[in-house]
This record gives structure tokens, sequence and C-alpha cells, in this order.
């Protein structure tokens, strides 16, 4: 198994005991290479958890208005694009595999693989923002950006001919859909800055079979803002689409 | 009291002494010397927040508003209330004797997440930076929990400054909070199982997870204040389809936990406290972890009673009121576990004790006083008058303040190498106390005849004085209550004895290393094969400074 | 003893296992996209929630390993998460869908 590591190698002791002067990555307040790692997941687990909170907030307020307002989501939400929606999933979930592909690369040591899923990642992470700003685009074209500009009128419920959208409540609709796909969106960005510098650790050949922690817990990150785009796409996207 | 330094011998190499110099301060990821950078920094925030109570209370002597202008005493309200919870107490007791004492106690060389942790403190002062610059360039009025549609329409003043500030300041909470879960299950040391964990360690625990599961709820309500102030969204404004009461849920979510931030850690002082100067182990060691566990699950459970006469549903209303009795339930128990601790306990009557027998006799004021608010049919009444007041300055400032202070005066000899004077703090605490009680109890009463809260002209009800006028009396009394330890521990760390390693001869792993410790904490790994509170063997018959066994 | 605390036990199974889930999901994709133009009476909304949180579910098993976490801890931070989002949906939710009863 090639390594290609500049440190030197990791000595694997049975009782945990690595010296810190084989890895240099292990820190002096640890005991073991192990209680790192074992660390540093548990802290982005906990981390991800708080992130949980932070956009249910806003899946509490998108909860209430559009059990409030249903037929005026509904036809708020059958304006947006969901052919671009479905779309972002799906380059989403292909990410989600390439960041998986990447973890597994440093695993076993295939630096090129590692390297290529970094950059498929952050080209896919790319590709979903760009789409994005396409959808955005559309909205604003279509007034249907919150603010004084913005307009919906005679838009129809969805099955319900002749009744029409109260402006007012779709554009709350918009205001929860660009709030959430917007926060959305900067932890994407965040998340293409983490990848960029895991892209860098990597091509400097930093990541070993032993070491590749910052991989690990980048990837965790990465797929968590893909499972918030789950729920976001059918939420968002899909009320009401077959009437 | 003599006066001249005590001359000592050169000093051992301890976290103090080994870089002088700003940088070193600045720079560092020792977590004693960040937990001294927080001292400093909550102290500062702490006197800030005491300037706008003064002038509070200053406006109430009279009932005329004729010392401030009703829109500045707004202000005033709204910024000792934000200064005080987010910048003074939800820190306070975590980010210095928390992050002092946590890896001492489990024994361990720091926090899991040393950089993280400076961060943190950055993240607080940058926050505070913030804060002090709203309220310098005019301030916010909405009162602390700046509700929505007046904070969010109405009001002209700097609601999303102080809106980014508290942000920035939750975000820091959150990583002392991540860093705490992650070193309590990670960095313990060889035999310190779960269950033989200080209970200042559980405490802290379950504040860390109020913190990691609550801040980020009022961290994205901030985003949504913000995003409506300046886009006019209207997520809370009835014109446009929006509920306050969304803002109210959203807001309590986070801020009723918030107050068990802020009570949990002084219990866990008020734990370590107790045992020691009782000289016995705590009674019912589990009952009182699991029941801080239960304070910050149930604290979860509640938040609604904020808002009984808001316009929430009536059923709703019910089952909140139903869950804010049984979040009293382990609160009482660890009341009852303290009792029972002090009972045929050979009982010291040291500084730290005062605090922490005047914490149990307030704290179950403050404690029994949220139960009557709990009942919808009182709360009806007393809501938003200054029996509310009354209830959360006995939790906030009778219970947490005072633990603060207890805890601050218990381990000063570990953290500064220094013994305070004894007979000064005494006087203190009792000052505090009666300060305290001299400020606060008035309110009760002037709450139940009906004084509203954040009124800074009661010329209508002039009866009301009295009370106002014993109320400000005692807060004079109270601050300088406060201000006698700020001298007389700058005092001691030039003047006072030096601190032998355990001079209270406590349990837990702290007092096994020196006063102050090294900077790594220990010269060798503990490894632990004793109990928590094990004052049995500390007070058994010694041979040769070694516990005879049993 | 493994060296990789969140790592799959074998080298070459997981690539299997991961396209298995990655075609779970962008199938799942597509049935959440078809089952949105039939029409499900009050069953549209559930089903497609049920479906992402079949693909979460495969996401957080998976592709975050949780299922061959060595650990308990990691499954409890993740439930503790969940709980407590419901915890702030379901309650609040208990105000609104009970107003009109006031």
């Amino acid at each position: 198994m090639q390594n290609n590591a500049t440190s030197t190698v990791a000595v694997h002791d049975r009782h945990g005991e690595a010296h810190a002067a084989h890895n240099p990555a292990l820190l002096h307040h640890f005991a073991t290479e192990e209680q790192q790692r074992n660390s540093a997941s548990l802290g982005m687990w906990v981390f991800l958890a708080t992130e949980v909170m932070f956009f249910g907030g806003l899946f509490c307020a998108y909860l209430v208005y559009r059990r409030w307002y249903f037929g005026d989501f509904a036809a708020a939400s059958k304006s947006i694009n969901m052919w671009l929606g479905a779309t972002n999933t799906a380059v989403l979930i292909c990410s989600s595999l390439t960041v998986v592909l990447a973890v597994w690369a440093a695993q076993t040591a295939r630096r090129r693989l590692l390297i290529g899923s970094l950059i498929l990642t952050m080209l896919l992470g790319l590709l979903f923002l760009g789409i994005k700003g396409v959808e955005y685009k559309e909205k604003f074209d279509e007034h249907h950006v919150p603010g004084a500009s913005f307009s919906f009128d005679h838009e129809e419920i969805p099955g319900h001919p002749g009744q029409y959208a109260n402006p007012k409540h779709a554009q709350m609709f918009f205001s929860l859909y660009f709030v959430m796909t917007g926060l959305h969106a900067l932890h994407m960005i965040i998340g293409l800055g983490i990848f960029a510098w895991l892209l860098t650790m990597a091509w400097k050949g930093r990541f070993t079979p032993e070491w590749h922690t910052p991989v690990e817990i980048g990837g965790l990150y990465w797929h968590f803002v893909d499972i918030v785009w789950i729920y976001l796409f059918p939420l968002l996207y899909l009320i009401d689409r077959h009437k | 009291m003599a006066a001249t330094p005590i001359l000592q011998p050169v000093e051992r190499e301890n976290y103090l002494n080994k870089e002088y110099g700003a940088w070193s301060w600045l720079l560092t990821t020792d977590h004693k010397r960040i937990a001294l950078l927080y001292l400093l920094s909550i102290t500062f925030f702490f006197f800030i927040g005491g300037f706008f109570a003064l002038l509070i209370r200053l406006e109430l002597l009279t009932p005329a508003g004729d010392l401030v202008q009703a829109d500045t005493y707004n202000k005033l309200f709204t910024m000792h209330g934000m200064i005080m919870v987010f910048f003074f107490l939800i820190p306070s007791i975590p980010a210095v004797l928390g992050n002092f004492l946590v890896p001492l106690m489990i024994g361990a060389k720091d926090l899991a997440f040393p950089r993280i942790n400076l961060l943190s403190w950055y993240l607080y002062i940058i926050g505070g930076v913030m804060m002090m610059h709203c309220m310098l360039t005019g301030g916010v009025d909405t009162g602390w929990t700046f509700y929505a549609p007046f904070s969010t329409n109405f009001t002209n003043t700097k609601i999303v400054e102080a809106g980014l500030a508290i942000f920035v300041a939750g975000f820091s909470s959150i990583l002392t909070g991540l860093n705490f879960v992650v070193t309590i299950h990670r960095m313990r040391a060889p035999g310190m199982t779960w269950s033989r964990l200080p209970l200042f360690i559980w405490a802290h625990y379950a504040t860390s997870i109020i913190q990691l599961l609550g801040t980020p709820v009022i961290a994205v309500t901030i985003v949504l204040v913000a995003a409506e102030r300046a886009l006019h969204l209207g997520i809370f404004d009835p014109k446009l389809g929006g509920d306050p009461l969304l803002f109210q849920h959203l807001f309590w979510f986070y801020s009723h936990p918030a107050v068990y931030i802020m009570i949990l850690p002084a219990m866990g002082v008020v734990t370590e406290i107790i045992a020691c100067f009782s000289r016995k182990r705590i009674f019912g060691y589990h009952f009182v972890a699991f029941s801080s566990i239960a304070i910050a699950v149930f604290g979860f459970l509640v938040w609604a009673h904020h808002m009984f006469v808001a316009g929430i549903s009536v059923y709703s209303a019910l089952v909140f009121s139903f869950l804010s009795y049984a979040v009293a339930l382990p609160s009482a128990i660890k009341v009852f576990n303290w009792t029972a601790t002090l009972y045929k306990g050979s009982i010291h009557y040291d500084a730290p004790m005062l605090y922490a027998f005047g914490f149990l006799g307030l704290f179950t004021i403050g404690g029994l006083t949220g139960l009557f608010l709990s009942a919808l049919g009182i709360d009806v009444h007393v809501t938003d008058t200054y029996f509310v007041v009354a209830h959360f300055h006995y939790i906030m400032v009778g219970g947490a303040v005072m633990g603060y202070l207890g805890g601050m005066h218990f381990w000063w000899p570990k953290i500064s190498g220094r013994l305070y004077p004894e007979g000064w703090a005494r006087l203190a605490a009792l000052i505090v106390f009666i300060g305290f009680n001299l400020t606060f109890f008035p309110q009760f009463i002037l709450g139940y005849m009906g004084m509203p809260r954040r009124y800074y002209d009661y010329s209508h009800m002039p009866e009301f004085q009295i009370l106002n006028v014993l109320s400000t009396a005692g807060a004079t009394v109270l601050g300088v209550g406060y201000l006698l330890p700020m001298f007389y521990f700058l005092w001691s760390m030039r003047y006072g004895k030096p601190a032998s390693d355990n001079p209270w001869n406590a349990a837990g792993l702290e007092w096994k290393t020196t006063s102050p410790p090294p900077t790594f904490n220990f010269d060798e790994e503990p490894v632990v094969i004793w109990e928590a509170y094990n004052y049995e063997e500390l007070d058994a018959p010694h041979e040769e400074g070694v516990p005879v066994a049993k | 003893m493994s060296s990789h605390s969140t790592s799959s036990h074998a080298t070459s199974s997981p690539l299997k296992m991961y396209f298995a889930v990655f075609t779970a999901l962008l199938v799942g994709t597509a049935l959440t996209v078809f089952a949105a133009t039939l029409d499900l009476g009050p069953f549209n909304a559930p089903v497609a929630l049920a479906i992402a949180t079949v693909k979460a579910t495969l996401v957080a098993l998976f592709f975050m390993h949780v299922y061959h976490a060595s650990e308990r801890l990691t499954k409890l931070v993740v439930v503790a998460a969940l709980f407590f989002l419901f915890l702030l949906l379901g309650l609040t939710m208990s105000d609104y869908a009970t107003r009109a009863l006031s």
C-alpha cells in the first residue's frame, strides 16, 4: 500500500499509546490518536445536532404558515421550477457519493481517487449553486422576490379553479423559500470552503490511512447539508403538484 | 491586616508564571488562562449591566418619571437585561469555573478542543464589542425579549446590531458546550467512570446539552428578525399574514432553557461546596446527577409558560402549565438532597458555604414562586408585574450569582494560588444576602399589588413608592457587597497567603495538583480508584499523610 | 483492532454498498417526483416526507456511517437532535392546532 504522506508513518501500538514524535498530527493534550480522532468525530456530530436545531426553527415557521395558508402556498410552490429542484437533488446525491468515495480513498491510500473525488464533489457543489442561481433569477424576473416589487396576482390555487391566491400569503411562502434555501446555500458555500481546504491538504499528501480525520468530518458536514436539501425539496417544490 | 507582601521562595512553574506578556494570554490555548480571560470580560459586563440596574432603581425611587425619559428607560431595562443575560449570566460559571475546572476534575490535560476554546472567547469579545457599540450609539428599547412586531416593524433602535451581537455571543456559547460534551465523554482519566464524576461535571454536561440544542433556535430567530427588518419579509408581521406569536415560540424555545443554562452550573457549584463544608458525601449522588439531565430535558418542554396571556390556545397553555410543574420536580430533588447532605454533617461556615446557604434559601423561594407563575389563574394576575421580576431575580441573582460567587471563593486558592481574606469574604456574603433580599423581596409584594414591570412612571399608584425605595436601598447595599470581592480578590493576588494544594481538604482531582496548577494540570496522569466525595477517607486519621485504609 | 472509528470493516464491500445506496437515493428522488404528480388525497405530503425520511436515513446510516458506528453515542446524538427537533415542531404545533378550539 503506497503511503504518500510526507510525515513519518504513525506507529500502531496495540495498547493505543501512540508516540507524539511519530505523528505530528497528534495533539499534545490527547493521550492517543484514537482519542483524538474519536473526539473530532463526536465534535462534528454534536455540531451537526446544533445545525439540526438551527434549520429546525425555519422548518417550524414553515410548518405553521403552510398549515395556515395551504392553498396560497400550493400556488406559490407551483411557480418554482420543480425540475431544477429535482435536478439539484440528484446533484447533491451524486456529491454525497463522491464524498464517501473520497473518504474511502483516504482510508485506502488512493491519493488520485481522493483528489479526484474531492474535486468532483466541489464541482457538483458549484453546479448546485449555479442551478440555484438560475432559479433565483427566474424568481427575480417573475417578481416573486419578497419586497417592494413583489407581485403574485391572479394565480389560481391548484385544485380550486376561480380561486386566487392571496399575494400576501404567497409572499410568506417566498420569504421562507428564500430564507431556507438561502441559508442552505450559505452552508453549501461554507462546505465548498471546507472542501477546498481538504483538497489542498490532500494535494500536499497530508492524509494517510492512519490519519484522515478532516476528510471524514468534512464529509459528515457535507452529508448533513445534503440531508437538509432532501427535506427542503419536497416541502418547497412539491405542494399539490398533482392538482 | 498586614499590608507587606509575604515573601516566598522561588515559585514553582505553574500556568500563571509559565509565560509572560500580552500575547501569551491573547493567544493561549490553556483552558485555565482562557477561564481568566473570561473572568475579566464577564466581570466587566457585570458592572455595565449593574450600572444600568442602578439607573433603573434610581428612576423608580420616585413615582414620577423624572430621572430619564420613557424611551430612555426602555433602553435601560433592555440593555440591563441583554447584557446580564447574554454577556454575564450565560457565560459566567461555565466559561470561568467550567473552563478552569472541567479538565482538572476529570483528570485531563486540557479540553478536547483548546483552539476552539480560544475562538469561543474571541467570539464572546466580538459580540461584546458589538453590543457595547450598539449601546453607545443609541441602544435598543424593546426589552431583552425583543418581541415582534415592535422589534421588526416599529422601533427605530439598533435591533439588527444587538441581534448580531447576541448571535455571535451565542455561537461562543455553543462552542463552549460542544467542547465540554466532547471533553467529558472522551477525556476522563483512567478510572474516572461516569459514577465517579463530580456533580459539578454532571451539571456542566447538562448545561452543555441546553447550550447546544437551544442556542441555534434563537440564532435563527435573530436571523429572521434581521431579515424582516432589512427586507420587510413579514414573517412575524400580522399585516403580511405573519404571526407575532411565532416569534415568541421560537424566542422562548431557547430563552426558557437558557435560564437552566444559568442555574444548572450554580447547582453544580453548590453541590461541591455543600459536600466539602459538611464533610459528607452527597446524599443521593445518582439522583442529583440524573436530575441535572432531567432539568436539561424538561426545561425544553415548558417555554410557552411565558406566553400564557399572549394568545396561545388554552389547551396548549394547560399542557405547558402542567409541564412547568413537572420541571420543578428535579430541582426539588436537588434541594432535598442538599438538605439531606447537610443533616448530621460537620458544618463549616466559611464564605463559600455562606453563599451556598444563601443559594439554598433564595433558590427555593425563587423556584416556589415559579410554581405560582405556572398556575394559569395566578399568572393572569401577576404576569408582566414585578412579581415576575422578583421571581427571576431570586433565581438568577439569589441563585446563580450566589453560586458563582461561592464557586469563585471556593476555587480561588486553586486558581490564584492565594487565600482570600476569610473575614472580609464572610462580611461580603452577608452584605450580599441582606442587600439582595432588601432589593427583591419588596418586588414580590409590588407585583402582587399590581405594579407593572417596564414602567418608568408609577405616579398613578404612589402607594408603591415606599417599597420601591426599599428596593433601591437594597440595590445599593447589594452593590457594595459585589464590590468588596473585587477588592479583596485583587488584594489577595499580591498579599494573600499562599495556598496549599488543598486548603479545604476537599475531594476532587483538582485538589490533587498544585495551587495554581501547572500548565498541563497534573505532573502525572491521575488514575482514579476512589468514589466521588470520599470525605470519610479524607477526614480519616492519617499516617504520614496517607489515610489509614479501611 | 481497527484504527478507524467510523469506517466499515472490509475494504472492498463498502463500494458496492455505497453504489447501492446511491441508486436507492436517485430512485427515491424520482419516486418523490412521480408521487407528487399522483392524487393521493391527504397523503401526498406524508408520502413525500416518508420517502425523504427514507433517503435521509440511508444517507445517515450508510454514507455517514452511523450503521457501522463503533459507539452507541453517535446514534444517541442523532436521536437526541431529532427528539429536540420534534419537540420544537410538535409542541409549537400543539398551540396552532388547538387555537381554533379555544
